[in-house]
């Protein structure tokens, strides 16, 4: 598992390596701590030059702080290399907004929706963001930590009789 | 009573219109590329509703077809219906209190959910389980693989019209059941694996159970595979049926049978070792023509691989504990808890209080489920609930490959295609 973050090292060791950019470890993957603005470039990167084919999965997160309340951890997949590496982007609290990442990797389309239906996180260039759990007409964003458990009462509008 | 009537038509009329316009999952289906093709003189565009209640799709998948005379020209499958928030309700719970809801995910195999959700918050805990545990949790997912591979074989059959291959699958699959039963004291929903082991230790009767219906098994597979694979109906049917390309498949994100149908050898048994897969000799079965007939056959041998596997694990199954020996973390047996003092402690703290992860510690933990990777994401906020639990479902990705996999298909594929994804909508929709 240490040569794959070598390698990542390597091909993101160009001169216009972002600034912000930190390496950590999620249990023994590593992980790739990375502003938002330079996500789709790196993502690309790392498609092309380290062989990162599949994005498996794609995990929103709602710390519930003040600054930087979502969060974005991607799954990512390398076949040639056997090996799992994950990018974790921190977004705004007000306006939790993010590139989308289907250009790169047409599986994103479902998983980001899924982030967008449960925590509200806007895609932009998304192909087709539609809520894909609940109705549309649905308001809220139930996985976000304020949405009670129980629901919100008059949430979801049934048929008059 | 005609205004009555009239005022239902209008109510539905204004559901399926929003704002003066079409509802969001038909503009959806009707894209650009889409309308260049209807300009014809014909003007036969069809739009077909497939389910949510259609048998042929195996739960609850809602599809909107656009057609062009037989031809589908686009699909847009709607999931959801069958959405119970359980990443939400992992959130309020602790972490043994949702080994119950793992079985309702992949509802076909709840053991391979249990195994990899208890290793998920085995690894986030730093426990392990000992190495009885781990032979038992691999027989326990590769008899869930079997009874998953054996109902998807069945019901994909009957979905392109051979009936007794679905009872005779059925049949073999009770027998795995019958098994459950002696070996977990449950049938379907069972929640066996417990942070840091198993709830029973596996008996002597379980084991001579599983070897007799192993004995019997290739046998009765065979008997199911003489019926179909020489059949010129069920071969014309699925034979080029659903092709999905080596790179739209990994694009996609399609993991587990349908991958490798596709050519792509990934199987995180090999890639990604965890239990005692290391140790055991199995091949990983990979067909590259992406076609349904290619998912049927990956999916035949898989099980023959399964049956390799658990006879291994049976002829190595070692003597010990299947409980981890950490008792802060992991349930103590009830005879303790009712005799000894500190185990009714423990007990109470974790029952109460649940496992108690370090603050801010994250992990994912995958295995390969019947449908692909199944992994779970936890993040801990220290408290005895998780902060963060995301599943990642296959079922999921691979719906999402359906609209590839139909462009150009004929309607009556529709079911061949849908019957060889094999999704599971429980676990789809989580």
């Amino acid at each position: 598992m240490a040569e794959i973050l070598d390698i990542v090292k390597s091909k993101l060791s160009s001169p216009k390596l972002p600034e912000g950019l930190k390496y950590s470890k999620i249990s023994d993957y590593h992980c790739l701590e990375l502003p938002a603005q330079n996500l789709v470039e790196i993502a690309e990167t790392l498609k092309s030059e380290v062989d990162f084919d599949q994005l498996i999965d794609v995990v929103g997160v709602d710390r519930f702080t003040k600054n930087n309340r979502f969060e974005v951890i991607y799954n990512l997949w390398s076949n040639k290399q056997k090996a799992r590496i994950f990018l974790r982007v921190s977004l705004d609290s007000k306006k939790p907004e993010i590139e989308s990442l289907c250009s790169v990797w047409p599986s994103a389309n479902w998983l980001e929706r899924e982030a967008y239906d449960m925590f509200g996180i806007t895609f932009l260039n998304h192909p087709d963001l539609r809520r894909i759990y609940m109705m549309d007409e649905f308001q809220y964003y139930p996985l976000r930590k304020d949405y009670p458990l129980m629901g919100i009462p008059g949430a979801v509008e049934l048929p008059k009789k | 009573m005609i205004n009555e009537e009239n005022r239902l038509v209008d109510s539905a009329k204004s559901q399926y219109k929003q704002n003066g316009s079409k509802s969001k999952i038909l503009q959806a289906l009707e894209t650009e590329d889409i309308k260049a093709y209807f300009d014809d003189a014909l003007e036969n565009q069809l739009v077909l509703n497939m389910g949510p209640q259609h048998p042929a799709t195996h739960g609850v998948l809602r599809l909107l077809v656009s057609l062009d005379g037989e031809t589908v020209i686009k699909s847009v499958p709607d999931v959801g219906f069958l959405h119970r928030g359980y990443e939400k309700l992992a959130e309020n719970m602790t972490y043994h209190e949702f080994i119950p809801h793992t079985d309702r995910l992949d509802y076909l195999s709840p053991l391979a959910n249990n195994v990899a959700y208890a290793m998920a918050v085995e690894k986030l805990i730093k426990v392990e389980a000992p190495l009885r545990a781990q032979y038992i949790r691999t027989i326990c997912c590769e008899l869930a693989r079997l009874a998953s591979h054996l109902v998807w074989m069945g019901s994909m059959a009957m979905d392109v019209g051979a009936l007794t291959v679905f009872l005779w699958g059925f049949r073999e699959r009770e027998k795995i059941l019958d098994i459950l039963d002696i070996l977990t004291g449950v049938r379907f929903t069972t929640s066996y694996t417990r942070v840091g082991g198993v709830s029973l230790d596996i008996s002597n009767e379980a084991i001579t159970a599983i070897k007799k219906f192993l004995n019997e098994f290739e046998p009765n597979l065979k008997d199911c595979r003489d019926l179909i694979e020489r059949n010129r109906i069920f071969i014309n049917r699925c034979e080029n049926v659903g092709y999905i390309s080596r790179e739209d498949a990994i694009a996609i994100g399609l993991t587990g049978p349908n991958l490798r149908a596709s050519g792509v050898k990934r199987d995180l048994r090999r890639d990604e070792p965890y239990l005692v897969y290391s140790k055991l000799d199995f091949e990983v079965p990979v067909h590259t023509e992406g076609d349904t007939l290619a998912r049927y056959y990956v999916r035949i041998k898989e099980m023959y691989e399964s049956k390799k596997i658990i006879m291994q694990c049976l002829d190595k199954l070692p003597q010990g504990s299947i409980d981890a020996s950490n008792t802060k973390q992991v349930l103590p047996k009830k005879e303790k808890v009712y005799t000894k003092m500190e185990e009714l402690i423990n007990d109470f703290m974790i029952v109460n209080f649940g496992n108690l992860p370090e603050k801010g510690a994250e992990t994912y933990f995958a295995i390969e489920a019947a449908k692909g990777e199944l992994g779970f994401y936890i993040i801990s906020s220290g408290t005895g609930y998780p902060f963060r639990l995301k599943i990642r479902s296959p079922s999921f990705c691979n719906i999402q490959a359906l609209p590839i996999m139909m462009k150009g298909c004929l309607i009556s594929d529709i079911v061949a295609i849908m019957g060889g994804l094999d999704p599971v909508m429980g676990e789809c929709d989580k």
